[in-house]
C-alpha cells in the first residue's frame, strides 16, 4: 500500500512540468495557434528561472523569471505567426531550436564563470520550494500523503488548469477564445478582437510553458544545473494536449499518466522482470506516438483539434 | 418618402490595389420597413459595398448615413453598435458550438445564463416565425437551419439593419419561401433589408425597390412594381439581353452511361446512395436536382472512379467502370470529364497557371522522362482565345482569375479531352449572368456534339430550362426522374424533399433501365 502510494506521489511529480507544458499549449491551439515551440519556451523558463533563484535566492521571483521567459519566447512566436502570418510549424520548430540553444549557451557561460564548475541552488530557495505541510491535513494517513505532500509548483500547476476551464466553460470571454480558435471569421464577423485575445492566449501560454520548465531544473533535477534539462517534456507535452482532447482538466490526469511512465523504471523490481532501463526511458514517447495514432483515426468532432489550428487569418482574405 | 434613411451611401468609392476600382461613387439609400434588392454581376461591387457597411472594409471617399447620421464603420463592432447586423453567403458559424452558444459569441457583457438565453431565442422566434433548437449543434444542422442561426444572431443583438448576402443560393423553393416571409415579417416590423440576390424572379418577389450596380456604379434605383425582370437585366449588362436558356433538339443515343442498382457508402460510413439506377443517353443533358449532401457528390464520383462501391453497376458502352481506378478509367480511353463542385479544390492546381492545368491532364501522353510543355501552351492559348478567357497570361496563377473565367478553363479543358460523358457539378455556382450563359452555350454544344451530360445543378429554373430530363434525389434515392418540359419547379421542390413518391412513369423509367443495364 505505501509503495503504492509512493508510486503515484512520484509520478505526480513527474507529471508536473508535462503539466504546465500542456496547458501552455491548450491555450495556444485554443486560439488556433499550433505552436510547436513548447520545447524551446520551457528550455527558455528553465534557464531563467533557475538563473533568477540562483542570484535572488527567492522562489517567488524565479517563478516570475521563469514565467517571463516563456512569454517573452511566445511573443516572438506571436509576432511572426500572428502579426506577419508566418507558418506555424517553421515558427515553432525554430522557436524550439533558438530556445534551446540560447538556454544551453547561458548555461555554459555562467557554468564556466562559477567555482567548482558546477551550480547548485542555495539553501534558501530550495527550503521554500519543499514539500508543502498543511498541520492536520498532511499528517492524514493516505490521503495526507495523497493530496498534501507536494511542492508548490504542483498546486500552481492544478489551480491554473481548473481556471482555464473554468474560463473556457463559464465565461463570455472563453466562449470568444474558443470561437477564434474554431472559426477566426465567425468570431470576427460577431466582433471578437481576435488580434488581442491570440497575443494574450499565446503570450500567457509561453510563460506557463515556462514555470514547467523551470519545474525540470529546480526539482527534476534537484536544483544543479545541466544542459538540455527539459529533454523532449516539451514535445510530449504537444502530443498530451491531443490526448486530453484540448481540454484543461484532462491535462491534469493525462500528465500524471505519463509522468507515472517516467519513474516506472525505480518502482519496477528488476529481480522479477529483467527489461532495459532504456526501454522505460523510451516508454513515454513510444506511448505519445500510439496515442497519436489512435487518437487521430478517432473522428469525434467534440473532441478534435480546434479547427482553424495551424491556420492563420486575414479578414480581407477572400 | 421618409427624411431619415435608416442607410444612406453618398459617393462611395473603394480602390483594390490602387488600379481597381471596386466602387465608384456609388449612391444608395435604404428605408425602414422596406425590403431593397441588390443586383448586379459579380464583380460589379455588392459585395465590396456590403463589406463596407459591414465594417470589413473602409471606404476611400464617400459619406455614409445612418438613420441621418454621418458614421465611420471602422469594424464589424462598429456596424453592430450602429444596428447593422450581416447573413454572409458563406456562413459564419462555428460547427463544434450549439445553436445557442454561436448566437452568444461575441455579446458584450458577462455570460448569459443558459436557461435565460434559451427563453430570449424562443421569444425572437415566435415574433418572425423562425424555428431552431437552441442546444442543436451546428455540424448536425441542414443548410436551412444554419441560416436561421445567422438570421438569429442578427437579431438577438437587436439590429434592426440587415444585409443579407445572396441568401436563396442554397434553399430548396421550400425553405425559399419560407425565409421570404420571414424577411417580409421583419419588414413589417420596421426593419431595413437589403438582399443580394441573382436571381430575378426572387427580386420581383420580396422586394420593394431594386439598387442595380454595374462595372462598380450604381445605374439606377427602381420600384420593383414599375419594373420587370427583362428591364433589370439589361440595366445589369447595360445592353438588351434574351433570358431565355437554349435548348437545342438532338438525336438521342441510347446506351451511353447505365447505371443500375448503385449503392454507395459515403466517406463518413453512412449509406449516401441507395439502388440509384437510370441512364443517360448521348445528347441530352440530364439535370440532377436535389437539396446540398443528397447524394450527388457521391454519384459523380462513383462514376468517376473516385469513390468505390460494392453493389451496382456503372456500365460505359459496354464497359463496366465498377473496380477501375480513375486512371484506369482515362486509359480504356473511357473519357468521362468531371467538373467537381470545388472548382479551384478539385478541379484545378489554383497557384499554377492556365498551361500547367492543361498539363495536369495530358503530362502522361508523351513518352519520356521530361514532359513537353508546348503542346500544353498551345491548348492554353486555343482556350483563352475560342472561349473568351479573361487573364493577362497562360502563366498566370488561376485563382486570381475570376470565377467565371475559372470555370471555363476547367469546363474547356475537360471537352478538349472529346468525352463521351460529361458530368459537371454546380456549374455555374457564383457566376454572373454573362458567364452562366458562356458555360450553357458549351454544355449546349457538347450535347449537340453527342456528348452524354450530366449536370448537377441547384438552381432549378436553370435545370428545367437547360436539360432534357431530371433527376431528382432524397437522402440518396432517386425520388423521380423527370421530363424538364412538363415539369414545374413546385413538383422539384416537393420531390427534393421526398414529399411525393417517384411518379409512376419515373418508376418505370428507373426499372428499365436497371433491366437494360442488367442485360449488357
Amino acid at each position: 500500500m505505501s509503495f503504492l502510494i509512493k508510486f503515484i506521489v512520484a509520478a505526480v511529480v513527474a507529471g508536473t512540468p508535462l503539466l504546465f507544458g500542456t496547458i501552455g499549449e491548450i491555450m495556444n491551439e485554443r486560439v488556433g495557434h499550433l505552436n510547436l515551440g513548447v520545447e524551446g519556451m520551457m528550455s527558455l523558463g528553465a534557464i531563467a528561472g533557475f538563473m533568477a533563484a540562483y542570484r535572488s535566492d527567492n522562489f517567488a521571483v524565479a517563478i516570475a523569471a521563469a514565467f517571463l521567459a516563456g512569454a517573452a519566447g511566445a511573443l516572438i512566436y506571436a509576432i511572426v505567426t500572428v502579426t506577419f502570418m508566418a507558418n506555424h510549424t517553421v515558427a515553432g520548430l525554430t522557436l524550439t531550436i533558438f530556445g534551446i540553444g540560447l538556454t544551453n549557451v547561458i548555461g555554459f557561460y555562467y557554468l564556466g564563470m562559477s567555482e567548482n564548475g558546477t551550480m547548485k541552488l542555495p539553501e534558501h530557495v530550495t527550503s521554500q520550494m519543499r514539500s508543502i505541510s498543511v498541520p492536520g491535513l498532511s499528517d492524514l494517513p493516505v490521503v495526507g500523503e495523497l493530496l498534501f505532500s507536494y511542492n508548490p509548483f504542483i498546486y500552481i500547476g492544478i489551480v491554473i488548469a481548473i481556471l482555464l476551464a473554468i474560463f473556457y466553460n463559464r465565461t463570455q470571454a472563453g466562449l470568444n477564445v474558443r470561437a477564434i480558435g474554431e472559426n477566426p471569421a465567425a468570431a470576427d464577423a460577431a466582433g471578437v478582437h481576435i488580434l488581442a485575445w491570440k497575443y494574450v492566449n499565446i503570450i500567457i501560454g509561453g510563460g506557463i510553458c515556462g514555470i514547467g520548465g523551470a519545474f525540470t531544473i529546480m526539482i527534476t533535477n534537484g536544483g544543479v544545473w545541466i544542459s538540455d534539462c527539459v529533454g523532449g517534456l516539451g514535445w510530449i507535452a504537444v502530443a498530451l494536449v491531443i490526448f486530453a482532447a484540448w481540454k484543461p482538466v484532462n491535462a491534469i490526469w493525462g500528465s500524471f499518466v505519463f509522468g507515472a511512465m517516467r519513474i516506472l523504471k525505480y518502482y519496477v523490481n528488476k529481480e522479477v522482470i529483467h527489461i532495459p532501463d532504456a526501454f522505460y526511458d523510451m516508454l513515454p514517447f513510444l506511448v505519445t506516438a500510439i496515442i497519436l495514432v489512435i487518437v487521430s483515426a478517432r473522428q469525434v468532432r467534440d473532441k478534435a483539434q480546434p479547427a482553424a489550428c495551424g491556420t492563420n487569418y486575414f479578414r480581407e482574405d477572400r | 418618402m421618409s427624411e431619415k434613411y435608416a442607410i444612406e451611401c453618398r459617393g462611395i468609392s473603394k480602390r483594390f490595389g490602387g488600379k481597381v476600382l471596386a466602387n465608384d461613387k456609388v449612391d444608395l439609400q435604404l428605408q425602414y420597413g422596406e425590403i431593397l434588392s441588390l443586383l448586379g454581376e459579380n464583380g460589379s461591387g455588392k459585395t465590396t459595398l456590403m463589406n463596407m457597411l459591414s465594417g470589413i472594409y473602409r471606404p476611400d471617399e464617400g459619406e455614409i448615413f445612418v438613420g441621418g447620421k454621418e458614421v465611420f464603420i471602422n469594424s464589424p463592432v462598429d456596424a453592430m453598435d450602429l444596428g447593422i447586423g450581416m447573413i454572409h453567403q458563406h456562413f459564419k458559424l462555428v460547427d463544434v458550438f450549439s445553436a445557442m452558444d454561436n448566437i452568444a459569441i461575441g455579446t458584450p457583457g458577462k455570460r448569459v445564463a443558459p436557461a435565460k438565453l434559451r427563453t430570449k431565442i424562443k421569444e425572437i422566434c415566435e415574433r418572425f416565425g423562425l424555428e431552431v433548437d437552441p442546444d442543436k449543434k451546428v455540424y448536425d444542422m441542414s443548410v436551412s437551419e444554419k441560416q436561421t442561426v445567422e438570421i438569429l444572431k442578427v437579431l438577438y443583438r437587436g439590429s434592426d439593419i440587415l444585409i443579407l448576402d445572396e441568401p436563396t443560393a442554397v434553399l430548396t423553393p421550400q425553405e425559399t419561401r419560407k425565409l421570404f416571409a420571414i424577411l417580409k415579417k421583419m419588414r413589417d416590423d420596421g426593419k431595413a433589408i437589403i438582399i443580394i440576390t441573382h436571381k430575378l424572379n426572387e427580386v420581383m418577389e420580396i422586394s420593394d425597390r431594386v439598387t442595380v450596380l454595374r462595372k462598380g456604379k450604381s445605374v439606377a434605383t427602381v420600384e420593383t412594381a414599375s419594373t420587370d425582370e427583362l428591364k433589370l437585366t439589361e440595366l445589369m449588362v447595360g445592353h438588351s439581353v434574351d433570358l431565355s436558356i437554349r435548348r437545342p433538339e438532338t438525336e438521342k443515343k441510347e446506351g451511353v452511361l447505365k447505371i443500375s442498382g448503385l449503392c454507395v457508402d459515403g466517406s463518413d460510413g453512412t449509406r449516401a446512395l441507395t439502388d440509384v439506377s437510370f441512364e443517360v443517353r448521348g445528347g441530352e443533358i440530364l439535370g440532377v436536382a436535389g437539396v446540398a449532401g443528397s447524394g450527388q457528390k457521391e454519384l459523380c464520383e462513383a462514376i468517376t472512379g473516385l469513390m468505390p462501391f460494392d453493389t451496382g453497376s456503372i456500365v460505359l458502352e459496354g464497359t463496366e467502370l465498377k473496380g477501375k481506378s480513375p486512371f484506369e478509367i482515362l486509359n480504356l480511353g473511357v473519357s468521362i470529364s468531371f467538373v467537381p463542385e470545388d472548382r479551384l479544390g478539385m478541379g484545378l492546381v489554383s497557384s499554377m497557371g492556365i498551361t500547367d492545368n492543361m498539363l495536369l491532364r495530358t503530362y502522361y501522353k508523351t513518352p519520356g522522362y521530361f514532359i513537353d510543355r508546348k503542346p500544353a501552351k498551345e491548348m492554353a492559348d486555343k482556350l483563352i482565345d475560342k472561349l473568351k478567357i479573361l487573364t493577362p497570361g497562360t502563366e498566370t496563377p488561376v485563382r486570381l482569375l475570376s470565377g467565371g473565367n475559372v470555370q471555363k478553363v476547367l469546363l474547356g479543358r475537360e471537352i478538349e479531352a472529346a468525352p463521351k460523358v460529361l458530368i459537371t457539378a454546380y456549374a455555374v455556382r457564383g457566376l454572373d449572368i454573362n458567364s452562366s450563359y458562356a458555360i450553357y452555350d458549351l454544355l449546349n454544344e457538347q450535347k449537340e456534339k453527342g456528348v452524354a451530360v450530366l449536370n448537377v445543378g441547384e438552381d432549378l429554373d436553370v435545370l428545367l430550362g437547360l436539360c432534357d430530363r431530371i433527376l431528382v434525389l432524397c437522402h440518396g434515392k432517386i425520388t423521380g426522374i423527370v421530363d424538364a418540359k412538363t415539369t414545374t419547379k413546385e413538383q422539384l421542390g416537393l420531390m427534393m424533399t421526398g414529399a411525393v413518391k417517384p411518379a409512376e412513369d419515373a418508376a418505370n423509367n428507373a426499372a428499365k433501365a436497371g433491366e437494360e443495364a442488367a442485360h449488357v
